[in-house]
């Protein structure tokens, strides 16, 4: 075209200046940040075990089951009777301990790379957040035998519903499967917004 | 020796790392290691991919937790060596002086070469441990993305300090600009990020939390504000951009990116056990999260229009031009499908994350990261034509391009399919369950989905390889030098 270059360049509106967006970038992050600190301080205490939405680790020592709630419409946990596992009721400590010597099997064996825990992980293997209520353990009675007979041998105790994939042998020790049962039957209490969705419980004979 | 290496200069053409300033030498070597560690990526893909079509391949040695692992570490540490090496080569002609601590640098490139490889080897020699600390500290850390031990955590940390320190203090001795100056805070973030994750909790809800931080807080805000430094200094190498107009866009970015991301990592928070409030903010802010990527494709084709896509370096371009548009329909459509919460409870933790995941990492990552191996390529030839005259019509790079492109389409569809079924069959339908997550492996469009996903794997790995011998040869027998980029002529009307 024909520029002509005496007449001045139209002055730079506020919306396409550099200086005013290199202001709005800081202070939309400052601000987004420190919103996200003032929420993670509102958010920590709810999930520190213990709380209403994340239970104590001596759970494990009770019936956990699902209710549906009319007030939130979703399946929210309860904790129930002493069902103490493996018949032992723990104290705090051992509870703690124990679940946390599950949590430290499940990192090392490297379960997420096949597994989901809250949704999060791999999908070559089914989500473990709710799999202590899983109705593949036949009944309540049942299912600690047979859970740590999967965990110790898995290639002979395959449950592949139908399909050929089969749990790897992790080599397992007896104290490490009871751990891993007790970090997932704490898992199971946790309230996930009534994730994943839908699941349908393992029937327990102290349920009401 | 002498005659191999007479061998491979005849193969390969000159490169001489004369014309190359202290810190493009060091870019050079993070460059070399990322296509290594990027062919690790697709040949452990492919055998991950090939356990779902035959389960028993690799069973109880080579198994799919192993796979995937490398799989997935491979990625996230090629594309941080590419990011590293994108900015030891631009930091001297942004910075206008000479490297600070280049030794220093040197040293910490092998540090971390040796510490990945080190890291490699024992993922897949000893695998697993017991349920003890020492395992996550010598073996396996087991949380996805970030499994490297916590001794290597600590190293990476150190080696990422130095680098953090070369480019800081070369700024500092040189000159600022407002890609630098975003670059440098970014990098802050993108580090003290990572420290957040190097913890260990038995409350996997807490875990979790902060285990967002670091990869939410990477992939979703401080990556992408980098690839937004680079991209905005490639559009000037490439097409001559002016410095103005990218750096306006890029504050635009950066309000946009952090606006919408750093509140959008309340998407991960639905289903961890944190409260209901995050499906508000999470659902809300993740929702704004493709508007930044909207104003890079717009940025993007915009100057490259205003330019009419004259460039001495078509490769380089083209794959900036697809890191555009990639990152918006990887990360950004493919992400928002899938964001609100009411989709998520079906989607979350299905193959439709997986179908995200491939076309966004390939989108946003894999392609800006090829496109600066382009331009760096470029100068180590000797600033040589890699334009619309390239001697054999640059058939390799066309077709690495589009095979490369089109595969990770092709396995972004299929897993999409596969996604789809099994959200229908294992959380609409069946309880969700384990009965209900294999009912949904064994139907058969999750199995065709399964199958098709492999096929184009095999698509990518071809693609990747015409790549690598392209990247070897591309303007070897070149003599004609790349005309500079020059201004645009109606840009200012």
């Amino acid at each position: 075209m024909n520029d002509t270059p005496s007449e001045p360049p139209p002055a730079t509106p506020w919306w396409a200046s550099e200086d005013a967006w290199r202001k709005i970038a800081i202070w939309v992050t400052a601000v987004m940040f420190v919103v996200l600190i003032g929420l993670t301080f509102d958010s920590i205490p709810k999930i520190t075990a213990g709380s209403a939405r994340v239970p104590a680790y001596e759970v494990i020592n009770q019936r956990i089951y699902y209710r549906f709630s009319q007030e939130r419409k979703l399946p929210v946990p309860v904790i129930g009777d002493a069902a103490p596992l493996f018949g032992t009721p723990l104290s705090a400590a051992d509870a703690q301990a124990l679940v946390s010597h599950g949590k430290l099997t499940f990192q090392a064996k490297n379960c997420m790379n096949c597994h989901t825990i809250l949704g999060n992980g791999a999908y070559f293997a089914p989500d473990l957040t709710k799999s202590w209520l899983d109705p593949a353990w036949a009944g309540e009675s049942a299912r600690e035998g047979l859970m740590e007979r999967f965990l110790l041998d898995p290639t002979t105790n395959a449950r592949g519903y139908g399909t050929t994939r089969r749990m790897p042998n992790l080599g397992l020790t007896i104290d490490e499967a009871r751990a891993v049962i007790a970090f997932l039957k704490w898992t199971s209490a946790i309230d996930t917004n009534g994730f994943p969705r839908n699941f349908t419980p393992i029937v327990q004979e102290g349920d009401r | 020796m002498s005659v191999a290496q007479a061998g491979i200069t005849r193969a390969l053409g000159e490169l001489d790392s004369g014309r190359l300033n202290v810190g493009q030498r060091l870019a050079i070597k993070y460059f070399s290691v990322a296509v290594v560690l990027f062919a690790a990526q697709i040949l452990f893909g492919l055998l991950a991919g090939l356990q779902y079509l035959l389960p028993q391949f690799g069973y109880n040695h080579l198994d799919f937790s192993v796979t995937r692992m490398v799989h997935i570490n491979a990625m996230i540490v090629w594309m941080l060596y590419g990011f590293i090496g994108a900015i030891y080569w631009l930091v001297e002609d942004e910075a206008g002086t000479e490297l600070v601590g280049a030794r220093l640098g040197n040293l910490a490139f092998w540090v971390l070469t040796v510490a990945v490889t080190v890291v490699v080897v024992v993922y897949l020699v000893v695998q697993t441990g017991a349920g003890r600390i020492e395992s996550i500290w010598f073996i396996n850390e087991g949380r996805e993305y970030i499994e490297a031990p916590r001794w290597a955590d600590i190293g990476i940390v150190a080696c990422v300090l130095v680098f953090f320190y070369n480019i800081a203090a070369t700024f500092m001795r040189g000159r600022w600009s407002g890609i630098s100056g975003v670059l440098v805070l970014d990098l802050v973030a993108l580090a003290g990020l990572y420290v957040v994750g190097m913890f260990y909790t038995a409350n996997v809800s807490v875990d979790q939390y902060w285990w967002w931080w670091v990869i939410h807080m990477w992939v979703e805000a401080t990556w992408e504000v980098l690839v937004g430094c680079i991209m905005a200094w490639g559009l000037m190498q490439t097409l001559g951009a002016r410095r103005k107009i990218v750096t306006t866009w890029l504050y635009i970015e950066v309000a946009l990116m952090f606006g919408s991301g750093i509140l959008g990592l309340g998407h991960h928070y639905f289903w961890i056990g944190t409260p209901e409030y995050w499906f508000t903010i999470g659902g809300f802010f993740s929702a704004l999260e493709p508007i930044p990527l909207v104003a890079m494709v717009v940025h993007a084709v915009y100057d490259s229009g205003v330019h009419r896509f004259k460039t001495a370096n078509h490769p380089a371009l083209a794959w900036l031009i697809a890191h555009a548009f990639g990152n918006f329909f990887g990360a950004g459509v493919w992400g928002f499908m899938h964001t609100l919460p009411q989709i998520n409870l079906y989607t979350h933790g299905t193959q439709w994350t997986s179908s995200h995941g491939h076309l966004a990492f390939f989108g946003a990552y894999a392609t800006i990261n090829i496109a600066v191996f382009y331009i760096a390529l470029q100068k180590w030839r000797g600033n040589v034509d890699m334009g619309a005259r390239l001697i054999d019509k640059g058939w390799k790079w066309k077709w690495a391009f589009a095979l490369l492109n089109g595969g990770v389409v092709g396995m972004t569809v299929a897993l999409l399919v596969a996604g789809y079924e099994q959200s229908f069959i294992e959380r609409a339908l069946h309880g969700s369950t384990w009965a209900a997550y294999f009912e949904a492996q064994r139907s058969t469009w999750f199995v065709q989905g399964m199958f098709w996903r492999q096929v184009f794997g095999y698509v990518t790995a071809a693609g990747l390889v015409l790549l690598i011998w392209d990247l070897l040869t591309i303007g070897r027998h070149e003599t004609r030098l790349a005309e500079p980029p020059h201004e645009a002529t109606q840009a200012a009307a």
